[in-house]
């Protein structure tokens, strides 16, 4: 009888340690299949007047991410995109980069909007060795940031090389002679100021006036009208969508309609909504359009945005389409990078984007994006002229 | 025409400065307390007209006047929640309490009316006229009249209403006002709710300058401050010709002298007016009886 209990006893005493043994396996399984993912951060405005620009940098990331581990992923290891809010501030974007270096882990760092958050995290990209990527700020200093090593690339607008675009399409379209500059109060503002005074300066011109206006400003008459007494044929205008809306409401109400000729800050919200019927008269930059005869992967990343988001019925849905775009090529290039690097080790990943060759992209195609001396892929070959028609940004003259 | 401008447009956002920091006046006449987040009371109406106006569709009279009562409603609560605790107590906290009810509302508004700030347009202020050869949009007319006639209908109300007598008999001493039968809470209670109501008012008139979003208050907020001080907090026409004073320093420093110097020279003039005048420029300085 005693045999019989004892012979009981072992017998669950086995199987419950082997349904034990079972479910530990089972568990360090899913523990080590979760570790085994390579974690891609973002840190961006998801929320407040930018908050369209960080959805649609999440959208492009996303896009990317499914398609690279649909193809088994990278390294063999599935990608995930872990998301933190900046709120458009330096100091929150900082907390943010920290937490998803130093917790996350994460292997590449992609940024956002605007540039002053991107300034104020390479300085701790390029001191922890792990790649930033930016898939929109077009700050310069943000990549020619003169750190040896350097861990930050773009796939994005440069304001430098905007500026000149600016000031050849003012000239070329407008036949404006005399433009001023009505900048956001913000270190964007004077990266443009400085690109747009030297691109003025290299064809011997001066600026009608430069006038700075903050975020907050309710009225930005008295600045415009500045421009105006001094006689601007044609604006500059640099500021994100909400002080880029209160430049263009002024306008209205000074009665005043000069070509405006912007950077891409527009694109990143309700634009027409904020700025009124005359929304339609700011020229903007972009990267990309979905609208138009769209390339292969074009059509792919459209298709693939309709089946994962409810909201996009068609190209008209895809905006802003620069954050998506920049967002899409930035995570394909990153990804072969941390391919050629053969490992998630920072300064690898890094000497992986130099050996990145040809690879066809939604914006163009690639061919050796990144050198030592270029961390900048995007250029002014590149640049597509919108403006909002309705809520759609079209290119220049395109009907809706 | 850079100086007509530059008028023009410090009118309405000095009339806007004034209402705001009228409702600092109302408060601290008559209970020595202020609520430091008048700028939430702003956006709490620019808020609840485009919910009511935009949102709904009303017609914009009753979505504004609908407003302007939550408004005054929120003025309410903030009394009794944030200011009437601590100050029955002889405690100065109501000063961090009513900064923390505002983040509070602030961050209500962020995640029940949206992260994005939405415009709100007003067909009857797209229009313009021209005035002394420059064009001005009737929103820049109407503001600055608006602004006034409040200004003046609080005039009237405390000098010719039973109430209004009643919140000056208290403004002058309390204990005796209470004494003569007078509710000193409900006088309290009013002038917080005509504090917010000033403000909502502002928020309602800014909004198709402007945009509306949860932190378009703070700014202004911040700014009235420094107005009412300015104007000297215990005088009503004294702080709203503080507001314009301001607005209209502010536009011709930007016009005349470039938009580079406008916040240093601004209040670095406050900082100059009040070291010669410590009670603002229409204050007086409060007399001890002893």
């Amino acid at each position: 009888m005693a045999w019989v209990l004892l012979s009981f006893t072992r017998f669950f005493w086995e199987v419950d340690m082997r349904i034990l043994l079972a479910a530990l396996a089972f568990l360090l399984g899913i523990s080590n299949a979760s570790a085994q993912t390579i974690k891609i951060g973002l840190v961006t405005a998801l929320s407040g007047q930018s908050a369209r620009a960080g959805e649609a940098i999440t959208r492009g990331l996303a896009i990317a991410i499914d398609e690279i581990n649909a193809k088994g992923g990278v390294l063999g290891r599935q990608l995930e995109l872990v998301r933190r809010d900046d709120e458009a501030t330096p100091a929150k974007g900082v907390i943010a980069a920290r937490e998803l270096l130093f917790k996350e882990k994460v292997a590449v760092l992609f940024g956002g909007l605007d540039t002053p958050v991107s300034l104020a995290i390479v300085p701790i990209m390029n001191q922890e060795k792990v790649p930033f990527m930016g898939p929109w700020a077009a700050g310069t200093p943000i990549t020619r940031n003169g750190a040896d090593p350097n861990f930050v690339f773009r796939v994005s607008a440069v304001d430098e090389i905007v500026n000149r675009a600016m000031l050849q399409y003012s000239q070329k379209t407008f036949n404006a002679k005399n433009c001023g500059m009505i900048l956001v109060n913000n270190p964007w503002g004077e990266s443009n100021e400085k690109g747009l005074t030297a691109a003025l300066a290299a064809k011997g011109m001066k600026p009608a006036g430069v006038e700075k206006f903050d975020g907050n400003d309710v009225d930005v008459v008295p600045q415009l009208t500045r421009l105006k007494a001094a006689g601007a044929d044609c604006l500059f205008l640099v500021g994100n969508v909400g002080p880029s809306a209160q430049v263009v409401k002024s306008l209205d109400r000074m009665g005043w309609k000069p070509p405006i000729v912007s950077h891409w800050g527009p694109a990143g919200g309700r634009f027409t909504e904020l700025a009124g019927p005359s929304a339609k008269d700011v020229h903007f930059i972009q990267t990309y359009s979905f609208f138009g005869k769209q390339s292969p992967v074009g059509e792919k990343v459209l298709k693939a945005l309709m089946a994962k988001y409810p909201d996009v019925k068609g190209a008209g849905d895809v905006t802003p389409a620069v954050g998506v775009a920049n967002a899409y090529d930035g995570m394909m290039l990153t990804a072969m990078a941390i391919q050629n690097a053969g490992s998630i080790d920072g300064p690898k990943i890094r000497e992986g984007f130099y050996r990145i060759g040809r690879y066809e992209g939604l914006i163009k195609t690639y061919d050796k994006p990144f050198t030592p001396g270029n961390h900048d892929a995007v250029n002014e070959n590149d640049y597509v002229w919108t403006q909002f028609i309705d809520n759609q940004i079209l290119p220049v003259g395109m009907k809706n | 025409m850079l100086v007509t401008s530059a008028l023009i447009t410090g009118l309405a956002l000095g009339s806007m400065y004034g209402l705001l920091a009228l409702g600092f006046h109302v408060t601290y006449a008559v209970s020595s307390t202020v609520n430091f987040a008048q700028g939430s009371s702003m956006m709490l109406g620019a808020v609840f007209a485009y919910t009511f106006a935009v949102t709904l569709g009303w017609p914009l009279a009753p979505a504004a006047f609908l407003a302007l009562a939550l408004c005054a409603l929120y003025g309410v609560i903030v009394e009794l929640l944030a200011v009437r605790p601590f100050a029955r107590r002889g405690s100065s906290a109501w000063l961090m309490a009513t900064v923390a009810l505002g983040i509070v509302a602030d961050n209500t508004v962020l995640f029940t009316f949206g992260k994005e700030p939405r415009g709100f347009t007003l067909a009857w202020a797209q229009g313009s006229v021209q005035l002394a050869g420059i064009n001005v949009s009737w929103l820049q007319i109407a503001i600055p009249a608006v602004g006034l006639a409040l200004a003046a209908a609080l005039h009237l109300f405390s000098r010719h209403t039973k109430l209004g007598k009643a919140m000056l008999a208290v403004v002058q001493n309390p204990d005796a006002a209470r004494l003569m039968g007078i509710n000193v809470a409900l006088a309290v209670s009013l002038a917080y709710a005509a504090s917010s109501l000033f403000a909502g008012a502002a928020g309602i008139m800014i909004a198709p300058l402007f945009n509306v979003h949860s932190d378009m208050g703070t700014l202004f907020g911040l700014k009235a401050f420094a107005v009412a001080i300015l104007g000297g907090v215990t005088s009503a026409w004294g702080v709203m010709l503080a507001g314009l004073i301001f607005g209209l320093t502010e536009s011709l420093i930007t016009a005349l002298l470039g938009s580079g110097y406008t916040q240093i020279l601004s209040f670095a003039l406050v900082i100059a007016a009040l070291a010669l005048m410590p009670n603002g420029l229409f204050g007086r300085a409060e007399v001890k009886k002893v």
